[in-house]
């Protein structure tokens, strides 16, 4: 190739770079500089302590625990935002009349803001107020907390994530069942596929595993950056048990102001999205892409 | 492929009417098509053929009528169970899956149970492996007769359009079909391939001796490879007969238009009680009844003849523009009365500055002024 080529392609690609380099890899590079300092918010001495922080988290119960419990939400979550997307999907899209009805309603969850609508789970799950306990009482299981009981409370907020979640994903699938050519549910209908299982599994979940995959991933980096409930509705208790990675790393850094111990979490948190990020694609993408 | 293929089976379509809300798109559509016949339905976009092919498949029942597929009534069968196969425009294969699951998807939901289909569950029966043998037997031999044998493990993405269309037929071929179904097959494929695969589809409905219905907006398809043509419009069939059938005795103006390429020439004409025909000059006249009034001439383009400039009894036109298609010349011309005529003749000499055209009467087609043929003997009066 030669010189002018290059340098025109260097040019095209310049702004790009510029953007990429002062949103995400300048940021990233200062993370990764404040992780190894004890900077805090507002010293104005710094001192190196090469890995220590890394080293103190593998030593932190608080961050362990936000570890397993994250981990555990994430499990809680992710199934039933992808299956549960899709199934109703499915169900939406086979409505004729009704159709945009339903799509409204699963999706108002996403359009609202977390913050505000945990606060109506708050006066939902009220041990004396709520309906959802009063359902319970009825159900002679009177006195349960769903937000104030160690054992429940992570679950009860897996409950209000999917909630939020499942829309979100129904409307992606219903944009891939949309992408799905007539012909092909009508060759299959000749084949003699066209009952519902086999429909489902020669021609509807093949055809969707790219969106599937999409959905997974998606759904599992925002299950794991877990925070707004959280924050409003248990403030990671009772006990703990729904301090998550992000609720954790919110106290260190804003709360404690220990900003390089919480850059190191974000490292450790990052890490781990990537990873699994790179997992799956890695995986699924073989799977799912015919060309 | 099993080598004792079952015969052929007819296909008798009676009063089909198909309407979407207000629109009729089907409108009392008769048809009887013969066992191990090739018939096309042809005519302009929206006229409903494809809606036709559609309702024999099962995929948009009629709202009146019956369909009859060899001596079944199949109105309330499901496409599944009227024992037909289509040939989709886009093909229609299962991107997930190599070309030998394609091929063998039909087979596979015939002969395997609900549970052996089924992931994991499949393992657990004791006679799958041996119908999978079976049946990928009865694939390679459809693949080895449509030249594919080598592609067998190929998903459809590797594939080039013609080949993607192999395989869909071989998908349609392995089942044994009572009828053949194709909507566009060919409208896909880039020219050269089309002319081709026109070539191996008419072998392959000779060799399997089976019965073809195939949908296309291209006469010259219709014309090439049908046994019988139905053109439509509007809903109906406005002709069914051979393809020369359509072309040397076209029913109707709409008819005489769509067949043929470069496309007929109409020339306005008044009738007169006399039974005489004036057109640009010329008098004809018709042996036989003839109401007076506007009539139209259809003059295919061979029809037209060169002659020297101002003959007696022949057309004076001016040239537009010649196109020379190495055998023949197209001659563009304009009559003193304005219309557009368009003359084949063979290039065997150079074309000459000025010339007249010169008509057959025995070529010529009348229609009257509803647009339908009249059945008339003409002749030509030369003027002294």
């Amino acid at each position: 190739m030669n010189r002018a080529k290059a340098l025109a392609g260097a040019a095209f690609a310049a702004p790009a770079f510029a953007l990429m380099l002062a949103l995400l890899i300048g940021p990233l590079l200062v993370l990764l500089a404040l992780s190894v300092t004890d900077y805090r918010l507002g010293a104005m001495a710094v001192k190196l302590v090469g890995l220590g922080h890394y080293a103190a988290l593998f030593q932190d119960e608080v961050f362990q625990r936000a570890l397993r419990n994250t981990f555990l939400y994430v499990a809680l979550v992710l199934p039933g935002a992808v299956f549960g997307g899709l199934g109703i999907a499915l169900l939406v899209h086979a409505r004729v009349r009704t159709r945009s009805f339903y799509e409204v309603i699963y999706f108002l969850p996403v359009t609202s803001t977390l913050v505000a609508m945990a606060t109506v789970w708050q006066f939902m799950l009220h041990p004396s107020l709520g309906p959802v306990s009063a359902v319970f009482a009825a159900l002679g299981m009177a006195g349960v907390d769903l937000l104030n009981d160690p054992s429940l409370a992570l679950g009860t907020l897996a409950m209000i994530g999917l909630w939020q979640q499942v829309g979100f994903n129904m409307v992606l699938f219903l944009a891939g069942l949309s992408a799905i050519p007539r012909d092909l549910y009508e060759a299959a209908a000749l084949d003699g596929a066209g009952g519902g299982i086999d429909r489902f599994l020669r021609v509807t979940w093949p055809l969707l595993g790219p969106t599937t995959m999409f959905v997974t991933i998606t759904s599992t980096i925002a299950a794991f950056k877990v925070f707004d409930t959280v924050a409003v509705l248990t403030k990671g208790g009772p006990l703990g048990s729904t301090e998550t990675l992000l609720y954790v790393l919110y106290l260190e850094g804003f709360q404690y102001f220990r900003t390089g111990y919480a850059a190191a979490m974000t490292i450790v948190l990052l890490a781990f999205l990537i990873i699994l990020s790179l997992l799956q694609a890695r995986v699924i993408d073989r799977r799912v892409h015919y060309a | 492929m099993p080598t004792n293929r079952r015969p052929p089976a007819g296909i008798t379509l009676r009063g089909i009417v198909k309407r979407y809300g207000p629109a009729t798109v089907l409108d009392g559509i008769d048809l009887d098509i013969a066992p191990g016949e090739f018939l096309t339905l042809v005519g302009p976009s929206g006229c409903g053929k494809s809606t036709l092919l559609r309702t024999i498949a099962g995929f948009e029942p009629q709202d009146e009528g019956q369909v009859r597929i060899g001596d079944r009534v199949v109105d309330r069968l499901p496409p599944a169970e009227r024992d037909v196969a289509m040939v989709f425009q886009s093909y229609a294969l299962y991107p997930h899956m190599t070309v030998a699951g394609n091929i063998a998807t039909p087979l596979e939901m015939r002969r395997l149970s609900l549970a052996e289909r089924l992931p994991l569950l499949r393992l657990a029966s004791p006679r799958r492996p041996r119908i999978r043998r079976e049946i990928m037997a009865e694939v390679e031999a459809v693949a080895r007769q449509l030249d594919i044998l080598p592609l067998l493990a190929r998903k459809p993405a590797q594939l080039s359009g013609g080949q993607r269309q192999r395989v869909a037929l071989g998908r349609a071929m392995v089942r044994d079909p009572a009828a053949f179904l194709m909507d566009e097959p060919l409208s896909n494929l880039d020219a050269r391939l089309r002319v081709q695969m026109r070539t191996e589809l008419a072998e392959l409905h000779k060799r399997l001796g089976a019965t073809f219905v195939y949908v296309t907006h291209d006469q010259v398809e219709a014309m090439t490879m049908s046994d019988r043509v139905a053109l439509m419009e509007a809903g109906r069939i406005l002709q069914l007969g051979t393809p020369a059938a359509l072309y040397d005795t076209p029913a109707s103006i709409s008819v005489a238009r769509f067949i043929g390429s470069p496309p007929i020439n109409l020339l306005p004409a008044e009738a007169r009680a006399d039974g005489a025909i004036m057109t640009e000059g010329l008098r004809l006249h018709a042996h036989g009844a003839l109401p007076a009034g506007r009539v139209t001439l259809g003059l295919r383009p061979e029809a037209l003849e060169l002659a020297p400039p101002e003959t007696p009894g022949t057309l004076p036109v001016s040239l537009r523009r010649a196109e020379n298609l190495g055998a023949e010349w197209l001659l563009h011309a304009v009559t003193p009365g304005g219309t557009d005529l368009v003359a084949r003749v063979p290039a065997t000499a150079p074309v000459p500055e000025r010339f007249s055209l010169a008509i057959d009467p025995a070529r010529l087609h009348l229609f009257g002024a509803d647009g339908q043929r009249l059945v008339t003997r003409l002749g030509l009066r030369v003027p002294a």
